[in-house]
Formats: structure tokens, C-alpha cells, sequence
């Protein structure tokens, strides 16, 4: 059977994103064909800005070059611009008469720069700065010339002015606006910025209107007009009476979050500017630029960086309903059926998209619709802003100006050069502009798009998420000035030089792809942020971070944690193969990431039906022992409450001695280590020891530090130690989402450091007060107050129903804290301090999970998965001798 | 030559697991996949040495227990973007019993 056949119009980032995302779907089901008006293969547009400055070559950025497409089976007409798309017989033609047919086209033609109508618009030397042909003429000119004037301080603008001045030009940036990127900053962090930039060279003429470019034969004006500067990200073309930027300005046509002006918004209804030549044919060249109060400044290069128009002339040829865009739905299909579009040029639910992020979103919902899978819906984006390339950290977000009804908390430290405003309305962000430190902008992006409600962590808003006891990366926050041989991420040893090269070489946009190239905030996740503000700064606002709130478990599969889990039970699952074929898992056996989880899932659900699957447990779990780095295991037994006698101490010190185990060392969770311990003989070890497992190496239940309490201390009121043995022995061989450390201090001195354990248990005079969900890890979390008890069986019922709350409700990997902060503080007491026959249900489960839970060391010591711990033995002479017998030394006893 | 080697008996080695097998040059990873195929790698990862035996098998790759690194079972090679390479041997079943050739790494 013939194939069907996709032609692409535009060869650009999101047509040619598609693609790759459709040829990972279902590689042979189309005959493709891609025309491109470019003479190049698909290259990394937003690089254009380090290529500018010098940074990169046109060869760095390349994406797909021609041989990727011949490897494709893509026949691909470079150079060649489409002029007209016959719907009826369906094929569209080329500006050279190329004709190609098609069952299915996609347009991705992108958008044009808007050049000013002013006189002398189309000299020589008057350029946009859109792509290669644009960057080769600055850099061409920089080597030539001395004055640049850039038309237009906004995100474009001042890169494409940071860019000139980088190379030599002496560059004047000229804004309609009386402050610089109107459109994502407000006034303080305009001037902020401003500042630096001027410290850098540049130069600016604030609220100047340019009224004619001037060459060296010129004719007379014909009429003066105003445009605001801008670049992408959004395009607003001011309105000749605009004076000033409105960002509250609900815009038409949205549902109920009204879209913040830095939400890429390609719209507001613009005069299209007259027909314009961008190659002049005059052989003079601009010389100065006048404006309308009569000044008049020298160019050699002028570069418009005003704002960008959706390019939708070919569609509206051919009659598709066009709005500001060629008009799609949620599946990214135009009024034609047959006819997709995304990027730039596509308006969808009412927007156009400047950003490369919500491109590369509805290119992955686009080729789903054209693997004729038809199962994703793009349903829009919300968008921020970052400056790359100039080494200022900036981030802006949503409706930072406030206003009516709303709030804002500011922090500003002109000694360090911070800036930081949050707008908040209604207990929730709505915007922000963060200058100078922006480690936690995707914080706080993350809180506005899920609209979460902010009460309780406002106190702790503006000192940040990464600022609190984060550990690693020596407190650095700014991630734009540092040092290229900065060490960013303490664990694996990645410096800041090697994820930049990274992502410029390999072409990558997102935290993940970013992790498995450079294995940069890949273990302890602490220096994330500023992994993501790497990111940020050199992808800029083509980075955005993932969305929180809809969290697929793996890549194996689309659903979510939360859809897992509960159709595990809903459904009776009972089994890794069974959750697998039920969810059409999208790689056999699954992966490292989503066995250990499922695993879980299972066993929470049904703790007794459940046979719990050792291979799909991380190796810890697997052999009930930690393995170190030289391959052999730590065995930490279980000390309740860390209170040990005589005969436990001697049988340790036997055991050591007898299998000559070379380091013992006490824990910070009060117990003792063995460390080195051969695999072979843990079996042996935990025979001898007679000890119980103390769970040290599982996402389990660890230990519960207590501090001596009211029975020996003469400051303790309540009896610490015989709490926390109890709670331990409770919540022995407990399997969790993660590890749960708990503490219990005999009074408020709290030596236990109770306050940052998972649960918290601290005497009071009249009881207990209980803490949860702090952590003493890589960042550390205070815990929070959740509720005062009376008397122990009160804290055991509290801190049982919090544990199987945790259990059954967090994702796995997820700690208390990480759980806590995403159903907030609220809920948790809501449904453990409020809902009192809840809370007994949720103890009781848990009693009842645990009731027939056995000892792992126990089971093993007496010969359970044997083969786990024995290997085979060949003998080295027999290998060489090459005898077709092993010597078979059994499985030791 | 041929110098296959009897290690053990199939069902001594569980399904998406492994058996270590102890030579006088060094260990060897002996593993079994839900479809029943049998791999041998030298036991030792291409990243920095982590015992591959103790990771967790999936299809046709291992996850090295210690820094996450995924290598392919039939060849030895990392998986992109990593890169490095392992040692492989032949390995099959008969009557079974699991063999293994190490007269020569492929
Ligand atoms: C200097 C610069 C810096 C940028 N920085 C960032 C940034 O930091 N972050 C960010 O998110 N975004 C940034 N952007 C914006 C980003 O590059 C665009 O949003 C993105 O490239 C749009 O993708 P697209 O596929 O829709 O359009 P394009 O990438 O423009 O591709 C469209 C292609 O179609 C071709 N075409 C058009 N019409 C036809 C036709 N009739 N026939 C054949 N071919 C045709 C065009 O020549 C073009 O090659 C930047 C842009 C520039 C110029
Ligand atoms: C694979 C990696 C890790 C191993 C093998 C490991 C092992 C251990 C062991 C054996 C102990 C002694 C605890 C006990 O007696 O039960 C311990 C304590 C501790 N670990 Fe880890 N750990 C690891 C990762 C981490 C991480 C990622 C964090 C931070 C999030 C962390 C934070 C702590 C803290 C704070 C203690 C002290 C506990 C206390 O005082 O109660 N560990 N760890
Ligand atoms: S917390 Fe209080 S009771 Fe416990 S050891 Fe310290 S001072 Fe004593
Ligand atoms: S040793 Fe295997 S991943 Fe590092």
C-alpha cells in the first residue's frame, strides 16, 4: 500500500520538532516532505543570541542538518519558499514551481520581525534579527562599522544590543517605553537592569520615537508613527496613542486566568505596517537615525527588533480561517482537517506563541493527532521570561505590575544588586520579577501555575526555597555570573562550564535531558535550581520547568502516580505484569524508576496479597544491606531507641572479629555499622549477630533517635526513650515511599533534633507536641507543628495515621516534606487532627499492613533467595584449561 | 574452541536477575530476562566498576546500581547519551542448564 504523504511548510524549530516526535511515534507511516525558505537545515533560533555575541558559530547550532533528514527518508527543498497551497487538488507549490501532494500538511511557517514604517526603513544596513541571513549582516557590520542603534528594549533588542556591543559596535538601544522590557519587568528591576547594562557600554535613549532613518540619499518623511520596542516572547504592537504599557489589561478572549502580558501573546490589534522591502535596492546606507523631538543620533547599523508578526500570508491564500495566527484547535488542526499548524504562526485558544517551550508542547500534541493516535490535547501554556546571554539573571512572570485587589512582597538589596517583587492576590502568586537572584524562579512559577495556595509559606517566600539550609554548591544562587570551572553540582562533580557546553552542543531544553547528560543535579537534586537556572540563561524563556501537578511516573508510561495507584486498587491489581498490561506500559519489563515504584504501589495497597518482587527492588533492598562503593555491604542492626546491653555489644564485637569485618562505626542514627561485609557471607553475619534488620538501607522506616528523656536527664518531662522504642517497635518493617526518620526529645531542649524528622515527638509538661515533616538531608526542612497529645497512645495514633497518610497518598520517592508541600499543611491536619475516625482507620491500617511482615535478616539467615548471596565459582585452571566441566563449589551453606 | 562452562541450572537464576559467577579473572554477570534470554557481562560497570549483577534488568538493558547507568545487555555498551563498554560473553541454554564461553569477549 502507497504511503500516505505529510508535507511540512517551514523548516524551522517546531515544524521539524514534530517530525521528530512523529518519527518516534510511528516512523513508516508517511512519505515526508519538508520545505524549508532557509538555505540551512533546522538550527537552534534562539541560539542566534550567543552566536551574535560571539559566543557559538553558526555550526554549533545546528539541530538537524541535511544528512538527518536523508537518514529520515525525508525528501527535503531547502531554499525554497511555498507561495501557494491548492486545498482542492492538494499539493502545494514553490516559488520555483516545485510541487509536492499531500494527504496531511503541516504548516510551520513561523512568524516575520515587524519593520517600522518609517522613511529610510529600507536602506542598507536596516535589519530585523530573525535568523541566520540577519545574524551573518550584524556580525559582517560590526566588523565595519561603529554605530549600532537598536530599535527596541526588549528581550530581542537587548540581546541583539549585547550581542554588537560584544563585538566592538558602539550600540545605542532606542525604547518608545520609559523603562526597558515594559513588557516583563516593572520600573525598579528595569532600572536594575539598565544599570548593569550600561556598566557593560550600552547606551540608552528612554521614550524616544524614531522618526526616519536617514542614508545617504533620502527622501522626505512621509508620516511619523510610534512603535513600542519589543522582541519575542510578546507582540503587542503599541498603539499610536499608547503612552503607557497596560499589563493588567485583561486580553480578549481567554478563559478565567487572564494571561499575563509575558505569557508570549503574539496579539492586540496592530496596524500592519506599509509593504516593505527588507533588501533595499539602493546602493547608499543609513548614516543617523532622527527622532521626533528633532535629536538625531549616527548608525551604520540599524536593527529593528520591534516585535514579531504571526506568518500567516499563505494560509489566508488559501482561505484558513487566520485571527492573529492560523486558527487551531486542541489538537492543533486547522479549519481544514487535513491541515496542522504549530510554532510561532499557529493561534491557539486566542494566542500565538513566542516561546519555544509551548512550541515544542504542541508539536508533541500534533504529531500524536498525525500518528493517528489521537489521544493528546494541547491545552495552552503559561509562560515566563528569562534573559540569556548578557550574565544578569532575570526572571519575570505573570502580572508582576499587581494592581487592584492585589499585594505585593518586595525584597530589594541594592548592595548585592537584588531585586525581588512577588505579586500575590487572593493567597496565591499571580506574578513576579526576581533580578540579581533568580534561583527561585522556578519556585515561585511552579506556585503561580498551580495556583497554590501560598498562607502558610509566606513568611518564607521571599528567603526562598534554595536559600534555606540547601547544602552542596557553597550557597551560590546566581547562577548567570558564575564562573564556567564553578563546581554546580557537588555530587557528581559537573561544573557550570560543562552544562553549558552540554546544552549548546546537544541541543538541549529541558532538566531531564539535562541530567542525563551531564548527570548534573541528577543525585541529591540540590543544586536543581541552578542547574534550571543554567538552563534558563543560556535557552532562555525556551526553558520551562515541568509541570508539577501532572507528573507521569516514568517514561514508560503517560499516567500519572495518582491514576496509577488508584487503579491498582480499584481494578485489584495484583501484580507488576498485570499494573503493566493494564496501563499498556510503553517498554517490556519497565524501567529502574518505575518497578521499585509499582512495586510499592502494590504492596501498600494489598500488603497481604502482595508477593513482593525482589528484582524489581534497588539492590539495598534486595540484599537487606547497604552496598558501598567497592561493592561489598554495611549491616546496621536494630537498637531500639538506640538502647543496647552488654550481650548485644559482645555479640557485635564476635561477629566483626569472625568474619574479619574491617570498620565498625556508630550512625548518626544511633545504632551500629558494620561496614565491608562480604555479600556471601551476610547470611552468615545475620545468623550470628541474632539481631533484627534495622532497615538502614531501604526506602523504610530507619530509626527513631530519642535523647535520654525524664528518667536519667534532669531537665527531661516526659520519658523519651520508652516513646521512641515504642514508636520504633510500632513501625518495624515498614516499607514507604521513602525513608521516615522520627526523633522523640525528653523536654524542648530537644536534643534529639526532632524538629527536622519526618515526625517529630517533643515533651512538653503536659504531653507531647508532635512535628512533622522536616528534614536534616541535603536541604534541610524544619518540621511543622501539627498537634499536641496527651499521653503516648495519643502519639503513637497520630504519628501512625500521619506515616500511612504519607503511605498511601505520596508519590513514591517523594519525602514527607516533598509530599507535605504539595497537599499542603491543611489537608494533613484536616484529615489527622480534624477527622478523628479517619484517623483511627488510617492507624489501624497501618497496624494491619504491618502485622505479618517478617523479619528480611531472619528469612535469609535461614536460607530464603539463597541464590541472591552464592555465586558460582569456576576454577581459574579449568577456564584456561578449557575442560568443558566447572568446578562447582556449591552454594555455600 | 569451545569452551562453554556450566554455571547452574536456569531456574537458579530468577527472572530479571542475575547470578554472579567468581572466575580467577575477575567476576562475571550471568543474567536472565523476562523472556528467558541469557546474558553475560563482565561484572563490572563501564561507568566506574559497579557490580552490573546488582542492578535491575529490564528487556535487554541492566541499571547500574550505583550511578544509574543503563547497559545493554546483548552488547555491553552504555546507553546514550552515556558511553563506555563492557564486557561480553556468549552465553546460552541447554537442556536447562546455563552455559557461558569465556574463551573470547565478543
Ligand atoms: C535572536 C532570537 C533569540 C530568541 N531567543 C529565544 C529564547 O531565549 N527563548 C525562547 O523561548 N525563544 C526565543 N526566540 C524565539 C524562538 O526562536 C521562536 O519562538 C521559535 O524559533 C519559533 O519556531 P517556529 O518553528 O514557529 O518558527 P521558526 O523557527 O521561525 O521557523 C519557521 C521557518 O519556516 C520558514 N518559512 C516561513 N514561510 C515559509 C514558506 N512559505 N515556505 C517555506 N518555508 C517557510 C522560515 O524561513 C523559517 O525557517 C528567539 C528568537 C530569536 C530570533
Ligand atoms: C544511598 C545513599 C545513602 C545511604 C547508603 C545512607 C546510609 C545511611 C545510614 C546507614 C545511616 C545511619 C542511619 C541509621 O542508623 O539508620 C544514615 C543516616 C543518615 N542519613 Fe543517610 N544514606 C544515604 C543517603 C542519604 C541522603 C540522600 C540523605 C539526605 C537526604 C541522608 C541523610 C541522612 C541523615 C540526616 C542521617 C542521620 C540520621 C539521624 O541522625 O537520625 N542520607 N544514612
Ligand atoms: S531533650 Fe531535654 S530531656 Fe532530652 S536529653 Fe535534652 S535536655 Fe534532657
Ligand atoms: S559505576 Fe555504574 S553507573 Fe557509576
Amino acid at each position: 500500500m502507497k504511503k500516505a504523504r505529510l508535507v511540512v511548510i517551514g523548516n524551522g524549530m517546531a515544524g521539524v520538532r514534530a517530525l521528530e516526535e512523529l518519527l518516534k511515534l510511528a516512523p513508516d507511516l508517511y512519505d515526508i516532505t519538508v520545505f524549508g525558505a532557509e538555505p540551512h537545515g533546522n538550527y537552534n533560533r534562539i541560539l542566534l543570541s550567543p552566536v551574535l555575541a560571539g559566543e557559538m558559530t553558526i555550526k554549533d547550532i545546528m539541530l538537524n542538518d541535511v544528512d538527518w533528514y536523508a537518514q529520515n527518508g525525508i525528501t527535503l527543498h531547502l531554499d525554497k519558499k511555498v507561495t501557494q497551497i491548492d486545498r482542492v487538488r492538494r499539493k502545494v507549490i514553490a516559488a520555483d514551481g516545485t510541487e509536492a501532494a499531500y494527504d496531511r500538511l503541516l504548516l510551520a511557517t513561523g512568524s516575520n520581525p515587524v519593520m517600522l514604517p518609517v522613511p529610510g526603513g529600507d536602506l542598507p544596513g536596516v535589519v530585523a534579527y530573525r535568523d541566520i541571513k540577519d545574524t551573518d549582516e550584524m556580525i559582517e557590520a560590526a566588523s565595519h562599522y561603529r554605530h549600532a542603534v537598536v530599535i527596541g528594549g526588549g528581550l530581542l533588542g537587548l540581546e541583539a544590543a549585547n550581542g554588537l556591543r560584544l563585538r566592538g559596535m558602539d550600540v545605542t538601544v532606542v525604547h518608545l517605553m520609559p523603562w526597558l522590557m515594559e513588557r516583563q519587568l516593572d520600573r525598579a528591576a528595569a532600572g536594575l537592569l539598565q544599570q548593569s547594562l550600561e556598566a557593560k557600554g550600552l547606551k540608552f535613549l528612554l521614550e524616544k520615537q524614531t522618526e526616519q532613518i536617514i542614508g545617504t540619499s533620502m527622501l522626505p518623511p512621509l508620516q511619523g508613527e510610534g512603535w513600542g520596542g519589543d522582541g519575542f516572547g510578546a507582540v503587542d504592537l503599541p498603539h499610536p496613542h499608547r503612552t503607557h504599557p497596560h499589563p493588567n489589561l485583561p486580553p480578549e478572549g481567554e478563559g478565567t486566568i487572564a494571561p499575563p502580558p509575558s505569557r508570549g501573546r503574539l496579539g492586540g490589534g496592530w496596524v500592519d505596517s506599509l509593504p516593505h522591502e527588507r533588501e533595499g535596492a539602493r546602493s547608499s546606507r543609513v548614516t543617523s537615525i532622527r527622532f521626533k523631538d528633532g535629536t538625531e543620533i549616527p548608525a551604520d547599523l540599524v536593527v529593528m527588533a520591534v516585535g514579531i508578526r504571526p506568518n500567516t500570508g499563505l494560509a489566508e491564500a488559501a482561505g484558513l480561517h487566520c485571527s492573529r495566527g492560523v486558527v487551531v484547535d486542541d489538537t492543533m488542526q486547522t479549519y481544514d482537517p487535513r491541515i496542522y499548524a504549530v510554532g510561532e504562526c499557529a493561534s491557539h485558544r486566542g494566542i500565538a506563541y513566542g516561546l519555544v517551550a509551548p512550541l515544542f508542547e504542541q508539536a508533541r500534541v500534533c504529531a500524536n493527532h498525525l500518528a493517528q493516535l489521537g489521544i493528546s490535547r494541547y491545552t495552552g501554556s503559561v509562560t515566563s521570561t528569562k534573559l540569556k546571554v548578557t550574565g544578569i539573571d532575570l526572571f519575570s512572570a505573570g502580572d508582576f505590575m499587581g494592581g487592584e485587589g492585589s499585594e505585593e512582597i518586595v525584597l530589594s538589596d541594592s548592595f548585592r544588586g537584588v531585586y525581588k517583587k512577588l505579586v500575590v492576590k487572593d493567597d496565591k502568586i499571580v506574578g513576579g520579577v526576581l533580578y540579581g537572584d533568580t534561583a527561585d524562579g522556578s519556585w515561585y512559577f511552579q506556585l503561580l501555575r498551580d495556583g497554590q495556595n501560598i498562607r502558610e509559606l509566606r513568611d518564607r517566600l521571599m528567603s526562598g526555597q534554595s536559600h534555606l539550609g540547601n547544602s552542596g554548591h557553597q550557597g551560590r544562587s546566581n547562577a548567570a555570573s558564575m564562573p564556567d570551572d564553578m563546581e554546580v553540582c557537588g555530587c557528581n562533580g559537573v561544573c557550570k562550564g560543562t552544562i553549558v557546553k552540554a546544552i549548546k552542543e546537544k541541543g538541549l531544553f529541558t532538566l531531564e535531558e539535562v541530567r542525563k547528560h551531564t548527570k548534573a543535579s541528577s543525585s541529591c537534586g540540590s543544586c536543581t535550581g541552578l542547574v534550571e537556572q543554567i538552563l534558563a540563561s543560556t535557552v532562555g524563556g525556551a526553558y520551562q520547568p515541568a509541570d508539577a501537578g501532572r507528573k507521569p511516573l516514568c517514561g514508560c508510561t503517560d499516567y500519572t502516580h495518582e491514576e496509577i495507584r488508584k487503579a491498582i486498587i480499584e481494578r485489584k491489581l495484583k501484580s507488576i505484569p498485570e499494573a503493566m498490561s493494564f496501563f499498556e506500559w510503553r517498554n517490556v519489563d519497565g524501567c529502574a524508576f518505575c518497578r521499585p515504584a509499582l512495586n510499592y504501589y502494590l504492596l501498600c495497597a494489598w500488603p497481604h496479597d502482595y508477593r513482593d518482587d525482589p528484582q524489581s527492588r534497588f539492590i539495598n533492598e534486595r540484599a537487606h544491606a547497604n552496598i558501598q562503593k567497592d561493592g561489598t555491604y554495611s549491616v546496621v542492626p536494630r537498637i531500639y531507641g538506640g538502647v543496647t546491653t552488654p550481650a548485644q555489644l559482645r555479640r557485635i564485637a564476635e561477629v566483626a572479629e569472625k568474619y574479619a569485618i574491617p570498620a565498625l562505626r556508630c550512625t548518626g542514627g544511633q545504632r551500629i555499622n558494620l561496614l565491608g561485609v562480604k555479600k556471601e557471607n551476610l547470611p552468615k553475619v545475620w545468623a550470628d549477630l541474632d539481631m533484627p534488620s534495622g532497615y538502614a538501607y531501604g526506602k523504610s522506616i530507619r530509626t527513631v533517635k530519642t535523647c535520654v528523656g525524664s528518667e536519667w536527664c534532669r531537665f527531661g518531662v516526659q520519658d523519651s526513650t520508652n516513646m521512641g522504642i515504642a514508636l520504633e517497635r510500632a513501625l518495624d518493617r515498614m516499607w514507604a515511599p521513602h525513608k521516615v526518620k522520627l526523633a522523640v526529645s525528653g523536654c524542648p531542649r530537644n536534643c534529639a533534633e526532632a524538629t527536622i524528622k519526618d515526625i517529630g515527638i517533643v515533651g512538653v509538661e503536659s504531653g507531647w507536641e508532635i512535628y512533622v515533616a522536616g528534614n536534616g538531608g541535603i536541604k534541610a526542612e524544619v518540621a511543622l507543628f501539627l498537634v499536641k497529645a496527651k499521653s503516648a497512645e495519643e502519639v503513637m495514633e497520630y504519628a501512625g495515621a500521619f506515616i500511612q497518610l504519607y503511605r498511601e497518598e505520596a508519590r513514591y520517592l517523594d519525602r514527607t516534606v516533598h509530599w507535605v508541600q504539595r497537599a499542603g499543611m491543611g489537608y494533613v491536619k484536616q484529615r489527622i487532627v480534624e477527622d478523628s475516625a479517619g484517623r483511627k482507620a488510617l492507624y489501624e491500617r497501618l497496624k494491619d499492613a504491618l502485622r505479618d511482615e517478617k523479619d528480611p535478616w531472619r528469612e535469609r539467615a535461614h536460607g530464603f533467595e539463597a541464590q541472591e548471596f552464592a555465586p558460582v565459582r569456576f576454577n581459574r585452571n579449568n577456564i584456561q584449561g578449557g575442560s568443558h566441566e566447572r568446578v562447582d563449589e556449591g552454594v555455600p551453606a | 574452541m569451545s569452551e562453554w562452562m556450566r554455571v547452574c541450572p536456569l531456574e537458579e537464576i530468577p527472572k530479571l536477575g542475575s547470578r554472579v559467577v567468581q572466575t580467577g579473572n575477575g567476576d562475571i554477570a550471568v543474567f536472565r530476562n523476562g523472556a528467558d534470554a541469557i546474558f553475560a557481562l563482565r561484572d563490572q560497570c563501564p561507568h566506574k566498576g559497579g557490580p552490573l549483577s546488582q542492578g535491575i534488568v529490564s528487556d535487554r538493558k541492566v541499571t547500574c546500581p550505583l550511578h544509574g547507568w543503563a547497559v545493554q545487555l546483548d552488547s555491553g555498551e552504555a546507553v546514550a547519551p552515556d558511553c563506555g563498554c563492557t564486557n561480553r560473553y556468549r552465553a546460552r541454554v541447554d537442556k536447562g542448564e546455563v552455559y557461558i564461553n569465556l574463551s573470547e569477549p565478543k
